[in-house]
């Protein structure tokens, strides 16, 4: 791992004021750190910023970006009102993990591409313009759907499909500024810039996701099909949320995972 | 270089600067390596077919010391499989873990443990089924993870205090 300063901020300002990588979880980044792919020169411990907390309000649920997934996923609000981000949190990653990663870490998480992680081969994410080595390599579990010729990069997060079913949206604060957006808008296609993920500024971070208050979300699911019968990325995954009335659909809502390079 | 040594204070945010020598570099500053030179026993192991059970307790739960920067933890209290045993008296998930021969070379054993326990105080051990996606962010390179579910049920059926 190359040389890094380390810093824990104390508040939110002093966060979004800061440059360099925030680390929460650390699921992502320190993995990514070690594997060489992601060299910060600064790296921000943002775990003691007053960003906790599951809030019921008149349009829906607040949750604090550095709740932890494990917790979120035994939450009775989400279970009881949002059961397919529950199920989709309690089939993420590993128990551990789960207990490690917080939700704004996870929406945010890298990439499983092989050649993203792996700093020996061409990757137009992880330095644009040298190469997408997909095409006559390893691709079996890459984007099909949203994807472009620079990149087939899938999108790995399972709470991410299920919020975009829920039409979730994240709050952002900067250092001058803090704003909503949708989900559905906040994912990038790669398009030319693959290395473009989001909408996030620099300096910016995920304070919190807000679940917009929806009835017929307690009718509602999460499949995941993957190789493995646990602690495996999906292969393809699918959200659903229906309003039934007697033996009438009336509305739904469905979001894709894995085979699209973002959420559906 | 001892890599806490260099600690400035800078207004609210508090700033350490790290170095690694080459040989350390992949490992960093994770967790592991930084525990493994301070404790006396190796008990979190680095496996050397690269395989790495890493499973600890941090404020309570379980977690993995590979993706854990040590710096993040300062001031927190983290445990080890080394700190189950009391006085010399092994826990009953070790115990169980010896009677029911759940391991074979070893390298996963710790992070096993630690989860198991984990689970155990979770109550998340009513069926095997249950112990198994419970268990299965600990992965045995040789198998044995029939005997690893026979452990966990015996140190939940033991009566003793997990």
């Amino acid at each position: 791992m190359h040389a890094y300063d380390f810093a824990t901020a104390s508040d939110i300002r002093q966060a979004t004021s800061s440059s360099g990588a925030f680390l929460a979880g650390g699921t992502t980044l320190v993995d990514l750190m070690k594997l060489g792919a992601l060299r910060p020169d600064h790296v921000i411990d943002i775990n003691s910023l007053p960003l906790r907390g599951i809030r019921t309000g008149r349009d829906g649920v607040h949750i604090g970006a550095l709740e932890r997934m494990s917790d979120l996923a035994i939450d009775r609000i989400i279970i009881g009102h949002y059961p397919v981000f529950a199920q989709a949190l309690s089939v993420s990653a590993s128990p551990q993990i789960r207990n490690m990663a917080s939700i704004g870490g996870n929406l945010l998480q890298s990439t499983r591409c092989g050649y993203f992680r792996d700093v020996t081969t061409a990757c137009n994410k992880r330095q644009p313009g040298s190469g997408c080595p997909t095409r006559t390599g390893d691709n079996r579990e890459h984007a099909i759907l949203g994807t472009s010729t620079s990149c087939v990069a899938m999108h790995a997060s399972d709470a991410a499909v299920a919020l975009m079913a829920l039409d979730a949206s994240v709050r952002l604060v900067g250092r001058d500024d803090e704003r909503s957006v949708r989900l559905a808008e906040f994912y990038r296609l790669p398009g030319g810039s693959p290395d473009v993920e989001n909408q996030l500024r620099p300096g910016e971070l995920i304070a919190e996701l807000i679940l917009p208050k929806l009835d017929w979300a307690r009718t509602s699911t999460y499949v995941k099909v993957r190789d493995r019968q646990s602690y495996e990325f999906a292969l393809c995954s699918a959200a659903v949320a229906l309003d039934v009335r007697g033996s009438r659909i009336r509305d739904a809502r469905v979001a894709a995972g894995s085979p699209p390079s973002r959420p559906l | 270089m001892d890599p806490m040594a260099h600690k400035e204070a800078d207004g609210d945010v508090s700033r350490r600067r790290f170095f690694t020598s080459t040989a350390a570099a992949s490992a960093g500053l994770a967790l592991t390596p930084s525990l493994a030179e301070a404790v006396t026993h190796q008990g979190t192991p680095p496996a050397p077919d690269g395989f790495v059970d890493v499973t600890i307790t941090f404020n309570g739960r379980r977690v993995l010391s590979c993706l854990t920067l040590a710096a993040a933890v300062n001031g927190k209290k983290v445990t080890t499989v080394e700190g189950l045993e009391h006085d010399g008296e092994l826990h009953p998930v070790q115990e169980a873990f010896i009677e029911c021969d759940g391991f074979q070379c070893g390298f996963c054993t710790s992070g096993q443990i630690m989860s198991a326990v984990a689970l155990l105080r979770e109550g998340r051990a009513r069926t095997d089924d249950e112990v198994r996606e419970a268990m299965s962010g600990n992965i045995c390179r040789r198998g044995a993870y029939a005997n690893i579910v026979d452990a966990v049920q015996q140190a939940h059926a033991c009566g003793k205090a997990i």
